[in-house]
């Protein structure tokens, strides 16, 4: 049985705004073997602003993504993180995987229920708050459905909500929408853009997807062919909430973006063994 | 210019999709059975070298009704308990271990890649010697026996945990422990049930053997005096009581599996 629906976000108030943390990437490097995936990457995001890392395949851009989340050490240089994390943070760097990373053993509200076993909070609290961000992605009606249940959007909404649930002060996105089809694709965009607007979390968000890249990032990151570098940071000021598909500045962007990653995303086409990118 | 003619496109993609039919898989058995009950009664079929159905169906009652069937049941059963259970107890945690811990996993793998091939009834004499002629040495043969197949099903089961739930749990910061019981364990489950399964017939292979070497009680002394005495009906008496018994392990099993493996 594959479930499929229209989700309309709930009006219901979401966690307190927060800041959320700055972040700084200072002299990083990082190689795998002989292959230097990452060299000398500069960055700093302010709180509760939208980072999106974008380059051509094999650019290192999950590598990163995965060092500032603390999933993989760097060869060199570091990640720190200033501001106050807020007290009902169960974990600050929170993933949202691109295979979605369900248990299928257990139920949408399990798999919520999973990451908050291991903090202290009543079982009540708990579930209080498994209700809460099911009630912000439309999945309410869906608690006792297993994951094989779903179709791809619906895994992907258990995700975020799941991330939701620890209250993150930074939110790790691992090209979230790639693993979906096309319509599902431009349905969770859509959400996400509220649900991140809302959060007010400080977000990185990895995409391949220029047009995600314009429409959700308060930064867009372009980094280079191996090794990745930081070619160019592009910001956009405009409210995420208030961007649609069509405007005409973010199509502007969108193909400065290609202009730069052009030449280099064919080179990665054809190269063999695309090692490094996860 | 010739005339053209419509034609049908012909279906080709016939075949290669066999199904199941519970009923003729009933059916035959039923036959078979019946084939040797009318080869019995009308002479074909010597009763000295295979007994009627219905002459073994009356020795299997015999025994039932005096008790020597519980008798020799009972033994049997208890041994499979003990020898089945210590030896995935044993199993499990060795196969996790190994999943786990790189000090545990070349090492195991050393010893599992050499024992793993020995018949383990070529050590039935050796546990004789070291346990006794009683109860230990066969629980230690049903153990040893599980223990293998435990370990390398348990550990594989562990292995094949897909890396990126693993992650997920260190990604939220999860306890070690959570993610072993609440991510690995599950995770391996359906590769240790499929052991289970192996193993549960291992240990009625090692039961039978080891019974036939020194046991007064047991399924397997039962057959091994009935042969001894020609009594074949006696003696396919107690095979058809070892078929029924692995039947109802696999459908055990089966509950069990159905029960645990509902998310699938």
């Amino acid at each position: 049985m594959s479930v499929a629906v229209s989700v309309k976000l709930a009006p219901v108030v979401a966690p307190p705004a927060r800041g959320g943390l700055a972040l700084k990437v200072a002299g990083l490097s990082h190689r795998y073997g002989n292959l230097n995936v990452l060299e000398d990457i500069e960055l700093s995001i302010e709180p509760g602003n939208v980072a999106v890392l974008v380059g051509p395949s094999g650019c290192g851009k999950s590598t990163l993504l995965n060092i500032i989340g603390g999933l993989l050490e760097p060869t060199a240089g570091k990640v720190t993180c200033a501001g106050e994390i807020a007290d009902d943070c169960i974990n600050p760097f929170t993933y949202v995987f691109q295979d979605f990373a369900l248990l299928p053993w257990r139920t949408v509200g399990g798999n919520i229920s999973l990451v908050l076993e291991d903090a202290r909070l009543s079982a009540r609290d708990r579930a209080r708050r498994i209700d809460e961000v099911l009630d912000l992605t439309g999945l309410a009606d869906f608690k006792d459905a297993y994951p094989a249940q779903l179709s791809g959007g619906m895994r992907q909404r258990v995700g975020i909500s799941r991330a939701l649930s620890v209250r993150p002060a930074c939110l790790m996105m691992d090209e979230p929408l790639s693993a979906l089809d096309a319509q599902s694709r431009l349905l969770l965009l859509e959400e996400f853009a509220q649900i991140i607007d809302r959060a007010r979390t400080t977000t990185v968000y990895v995409t391949h997807n220029l047009n995600e890249a314009v429409r959700l990032g308060h930064q867009i990151v372009v980094l280079s062919r191996r090794p990745g570098r930081v070619k160019e940071i592009i910001g956009i000021d405009r409210p995420i909430t208030e961007r649609r598909a069509g405007d005409a500045d973010l199509i502007e962007i969108e193909a400065h973006v290609w202009d730069l990653i052009r030449n280099e995303a064919a080179i990665a086409d054809k190269e063999l063994g695309h090692a490094g990118d996860h | 210019m010739p005339a053209i003619t419509e034609r049908v496109v012909p279906f080709r993609a016939r075949g290669f999709a066999p199904r199941d039919l519970p009923v003729m898989g009933a059916a035959s058995i039923a036959g078979l059975v019946l084939l040797w009950q009318i080869g019995s009664s009308l002479g074909w079929i010597s009763p000295v070298f295979l007994p009627a159905p219905l002459q073994v169906a009356q020795a299997i009652y015999r025994m039932t009704v005096s008790g020597e069937l519980w008798r020799h049941l009972s033994a049997s059963l208890w041994r499979i308990a003990l020898g089945w259970t210590l030896g995935t107890l044993i199993g499990v945690s060795a196969g996790f271990a190994m999943g786990l811990f790189t000090l545990a996993r070349s090492p195991m793998q050393a010893f599992v890649g050499i024992l793993f091939p020995v018949p383990k009834i070529a050590l039935v004499p050796l546990f004789v010697i070291w346990f006794g002629i009683d109860e230990a040495s066969k629980i230690a043969t049903i153990a040893i026996g599980v223990f293998f197949p435990t370990v390398i099903s348990t550990a594989a089961g562990v292995e094949a945990v897909q890396k990126n739930l693993i992650r997920l749990g260190q990604s939220f910061n999860l306890t070690r422990w959570s993610i072993i019981t609440k991510i690995i364990l599950p995770g391996a489950l359906p590769s240790m049930l499929a052991g289970f399964r192996i193993t549960l017939s291992v240990s009625i292979l090692l039961l039978v053997a080891a019974e036939m070497i020194g046991a007064q009680r047991g399924l397997g002394a039962y057959i091994l005096r009935a042969g001894d005495l020609f009594q074949t009906d006696q003696l396919i008496g107690g095979v058809v009581v070892l078929a029924v018994l692995g039947l109802a392990f696999v459908g055990l099993l089966g509950l069990v599996e159905r029960r645990l493996l509902r998310w699938r």
